[in-house]
């Protein structure tokens, strides 16, 4: 038995309904209890800022794109080095760094959990692989339906239930545990060099729309009881006047599921662009966030840019393939067979450049004109945006107003014209600085019964301390210190243990691999379906019995098995 | 007893419907498996335990002693490199780079002398790839260049390409074209409905042609261009243009010869052009079944795929100066460990040479070339056939191979974590 007691700490803990009370959280064998004995080990968090484990909904951190990512940036590798040290292996990256470096960096800014954005089934493999090295968070990933051949036919034939029992089969296969769509449709069409314009655009040879599968997977999500809702990545991403195709999109969502969002749209800032072309592109911040605000159904995340260099990388293969051709740096692209595809390619983001800076400020509305953070949480789509380590920056643009003046004041010109950010007085507070970091996501991925994502009794011991006294902090004027603040936990604790403490991780760490097996009755088990073997046997070039990802790979197995209406 | 569905540790096909025989505790029969894997399945005389070398004979030793060897070997080298690689699971690797780090050794892959110049040309100008079913159900024209498939990689053409089934191929056999490009007349060049005879050392001329045309400057292409003529390479770039899916493989034929990765850059450069007017993609033509997985275990470890320098602590990456054979050759390395790999039969004489001086230990069933240079030698079980664990595929897909036999064999991975640990406990002293 191990016992931890933090004392007088400054809490925020939102799904508990804490809003800055000084108290003790006490720790046993890896979860909050009431109280714990007088051996317990103790911890001084005295006027620090005391919260959850922070909770990264959506960010590419590990698998076959992120590792391409590295395997062809060695430029980007040499810029984020450190030698082995201590407990700490050597790491290298900046943009996108190595998996030590992931876990090293975000574990110092005290998060515990992470969600792989896009996990192609057929390489889920080697996402596991890298989970096991990314020690100090718990992991999952979602798993890429948007050009799966089963789905898009049985989808074609009216049959969302078969939707359903291929999503339960693959999350099982490859231990997956949210279903994604990346640009629904495009990917397929991008195996031919074609993308499909919006929503109502069939797919070649396929015939469904992108609209039909949003909806027959919405469906089949539910059907399925899944922890989290459908992620989506709308199609159209980064092209000017793409707000309207985003409108479509998450106006395609009903309101299925009282405990959480049906639709989870990721990186809107990509998505919420005006204008005919780039001459006259401009910011549509202001009608995606009152869609949002009228809609409970809702939640999206930011995918915040900042200015500097970082590293693209999506399964939307025929969006990278147009942004290769605007930027002509070096272009890669990987498709899947029967299933979807990606794309990376190295990108700058510029102050000087008009359309950057636009697109700084949209993401930054989004954030400001969605009135409830439970329903825009903050990312950057790590690496898309700017890569993870930033995300103290963004905290201070969005806590200052002065902030984001003088960041304001150095962009480009042009920009005011464009943008509604700079009549936009909200300045947040702490408290929904921890929805947007933590509490937000552990609801919206569902997890927050798996004891994620809050502080109450039962809940994982994972803990973020902050050297922030938020009582003599005013945000609004000392930004510089509220990002220092963030850049590096006094302690961080996962599952009981001190894992960094003021910048340096102190153990090696165990992550635990969170995934989900839905309970279909033997009608809908696909691995008996002739029709769906057939298919399996002669057009994937991995044969069935090897495909799905073995219990070897999962290093602490927490499986989530779900009663479906299958 | 039969086992379905085992995965061939050959080459860089990874084939995973091989059908093997067991009687016993013997392997007896292998299906499905082209004739270099199936030799591979069916084995030779192993190593029966770990030997060392005493004066001109070997002696054999335990495993302890021989694992106790190594440890120390690598522990009082100041300059170690651990190489190879490329013939071992995934899970083995992880080891071998932790292991390196410990130390602060040098450690590279066999890429260094295969594919390291397709890997710069990509670090230069990206990689349009796609796995091999996407080819499969798709492709109508087919190019091998520098590459011989049915020597090298013999079900390449079989399972994933011209004769594969293809979903939106009526008859795929006579749908697909197929383009050779080559210096000589191959077996595969047989099988082309284009072969185009480069004359040796032209073949970035013939891509830089190609690129011309696509871009609409025929005008500008001399009536021969190395050894091949106008003509024909309209013919092949009207090929290109009017597919509507292309896959390009190539082989060392194009990494292995003057302008290295100039060659491969070029040809990734060709092929990224015809995307803009059709789909285009372009694979290398990986040989040991897992040295693509070499490049991917050491990248997410470390950041770079290839030709790792800890000796300052952080993972350093400079090809031609970090690469095994550049190490061998400056004389620098003072002790070495060889895994999955046979360097002393594909390494330059001076490098051999070096290697002849310093203490090396080599993990590996079979006695090979580099056994003749060994110090210690340590029998391992073979992956695939007696271990498990993960294989990457050319394309990246990852394939955990299987164990379709019991040995006593201890796998590279048991090996090296037992060398791991008694280093670790000797540094912590």
């Amino acid at each position: 038995m191990t016992e931890l007691l933090v004392k007088n700490a400054h809490v925020i803990d939102p799904l508990s309904g804490i809003n800055g009370e000084t108290m003790d959280i006490a720790i046993r064998d890896g979860k909050i209890v009431e109280e714990v004995s007088a051996a317990a080990e103790v911890i001084d968090a005295r006027g620090m800022l005391t919260m959850p484990g922070g909770i990264d909904s959506h960010t590419h951190i590990c698998g076959t794109k992120v590792n391409f990512g590295r395997y062809m940036s060695p430029e980007d590798m040499r810029a984020g080095r450190t030698p082995r040290r201590g407990p700490m292996h050597a790491t290298s990256g900046y943009s996108v760094p190595t998996t030590y470096g992931n876990s090293y960096r975000y574990s110092v800014m005290g998060y515990t959990t992470l969600l792989e954005g896009a996990m192609a089934p057929l390489e889920a493999r080697h996402t596991h692989e890298e989970f096991t090295y990314t020690p100090l968070q718990d992991t999952m990933a979602n798993t890429l339906f948007d050009g799966n051949w089963s789905i898009m036919e049985a989808i074609r034939d009216g049959d969302v239930k078969r939707v359903a029992a291929i999503i339960a089969w693959t999350l099982s296969a490859v231990k997956g545990f949210g279903v994604k769509l990346t640009n629904p449709g495009g990917t397929e069409a991008w195996q031919w060099g074609k993308n499909v314009s919006c929503i109502r655009d069939p797919v070649p040879y396929f015939g469904v729309t992108p609209a039909e599968i949003i909806r027959s997977v919405i469906e089949a999500n539910e059907l399925l009881h899944l922890p989290h809702s459908v992620h989506l990545h709308c199609n159209n991403l980064g092209t000017p006047g793409n707000y309207t195709c985003t409108l479509g999109s998450l106006g395609l969502a009903p309101d299925l599921n009282p405990r959480r969002q049906t639709l989870y749209a990721t990186h809107v800032q990509f998505h919420a662009y005006g204008g005919s072309g780039w001459k006259d592109f401009s910011s549509k911040s202001e009608p995606i966030a009152n869609l949002v605000n009228m809609r409970p159904q809702v939640v999206i995340d930011m995918g915040q840019i900042l200015f500097g260099r970082t590293t693209t990388m999506t399964a939307d293969g025929p969006m990278e393939f147009n942004l290769y051709r605007l930027h002509h740096e070096k272009w890669s692209n990987h498709d899947v067979e029967l299933e979807t595809g990606s794309g990376i390619i190295p990108v700058i983001y510029r102050r000087k450049n008009l359309v950057n800076s636009v697109m700084w400020a949209i993401g930054l509305e989004l954030a400001l004109l969605t009135k409830s953070p439970w329903q825009c949480l903050l990312t950057t789509d790590n690496p898309n945006g700017a890569p993870f380590v930033r995300y103290p920056e963004i905290i201070g643009l969005l806590m200052s107003r002065r902030y984001r003046d003088a960041e304001f004041a150095t962009i480009h010109p042009d920009t005011g014209s464009r943008v509604p950010l700079p009549a936009i007085d909200r300045e947040m507070d702490w408290y929904e600085i921890a929805v947007m970091t933590r509490a937000g996501q552990a609801r919206a991925l569902g997890i927050q019964d798996l004891g994620k994502g809050h502080l109450a009794p039962g809940a994982d011991a994972d803990v973020a301390i902050y050297p922030i006294r938020i009582d003599e902090v005013d945000p609004s004027a000392d930004y510089q210190k509220v990002i220092d603040g963030f850049s590096r936990t006094e302690y961080t604790i996962k599952r009981g243990r001190v894992v960094a403490r003021r910048g340096e991780c102190v153990v090696h760490g165990s992550n635990s691999t969170l995934w989900v097996r839905p309970k279909v009755s033997e009608n809908y088990d696909m691995g008996k379906d002739p029709e769906f073997v057939e298919k399996f046997d002669r057009y994937y070039t991995v044969r069935m019995s090897n495909y799905p990802v073995q219990e070897q790979y999962l290093n602490r197995s927490r499986c989530i098995e779900t009663e479906t209406e299958l | 007893m039969n086992v379905k569905d085992a995965v061939c540790p050959f080459c860089g096909c990874l084939c995973d419907d091989i059908e093997v025989e067991i009687e016993g505790d013997r392997l007896v029969g292998v299906t499905n498996a082209c004739e270099l894997g199936a030799t591979k399945f069916l084995g030779g005389e192993r190593l029966k335990s770990p030997i060392r070398r005493e004066g001109k004979a070997w002696k054999e030793i335990s495993y302890d002693e021989a694992i106790r060897y190594a440890a120390d070997m690598l522990l009082d080298a100041e300059r170690p490199l651990l190489y190879g690689w490329s013939g071992t699971h995934g899970e083995a690797q992880c080891v071998g780079v932790h292991m390196a780090e410990l130390v602060r050794g040098v450690i590279d892959n066999t890429s260094s002398v295969c594919h390291g110049p397709s890997v710069l040309a990509i670090q230069e100008v990206g990689h349009p790839g796609c796995t091999l079913g996407v080819v499969k159900n798709r492709a109508d024209l087919l190019i091998y260049w520098g590459s011989n498939p049915i020597d090298a990689h013999p079900r390449h053409l079989s399972r994933y390409t011209c004769y594969a089934e293809g979903f939106f191929l009526e008859n795929a056999f006579r749908d697909r074209k197929v383009v050779v490009v080559d210096v000589r007349k191959t077996q595969t060049a047989n099988i082309a409905d284009e072969f185009v005879r480069v004359r040796p050392g032209g073949d970035y001329a013939i891509l830089s042609a190609l690129r011309t045309i696509v871009r609409g400057k025929t005008d500008t292409i001399p009536r021969m261009v190395a050894g091949v003529t106008r003509d024909q390479l309209i013919r092949v770039a009207d090929l290109c243009l009017n597919a509507k899916f292309g896959a390009v493989y190539f082989g060392l034929g194009l990494t292995m010869i003057p302008g290295k990765y100039k060659n491969i850059r070029n040809a990734i450069e060709l092929v990224t052009e015809l995307n803009r007017h059709t789909k285009f993609t372009i694979s290398a033509m990986r040989g040991h079944y897992n040295v693509y997985g070499s490049n991917e275990v050491n990248t997410w470890m470390t950041g770079y795929p290839f030709a790792i320098d800890f000796s300052r602590g952080i993972a350093f990456y400079n090809p031609g100066e970090t690469t095994a054979v550049d190490v061998l050759a400056r004389k620098e390395c003072d002790a070495a460990l060889i895994v999955g790999s046979d360097p002393a039969a594909h390494f330059p004489r001076r490098c051999i040479e070096h290697l002849a001086e310093i203490p090396v230990v080599q993990l590996d069933p079979y006695p090979n070339a580099t056994t003749a240079f060994c110090k210690v030698q340590i029998p391992v079980a073979v992956t695939g056939v007696d271990a498990e664990g993960t294989a990457y595929r050319m394309d990246g897909v990852p394939i955990r191979t299987r164990k379709v036999l019991s040995s006593d064999y201890l796998s590279d991975e048991e090996v090296l974590s037992r060398m791991y640990a008694l280093m670790q406990e000797a540094l912590k002293r």
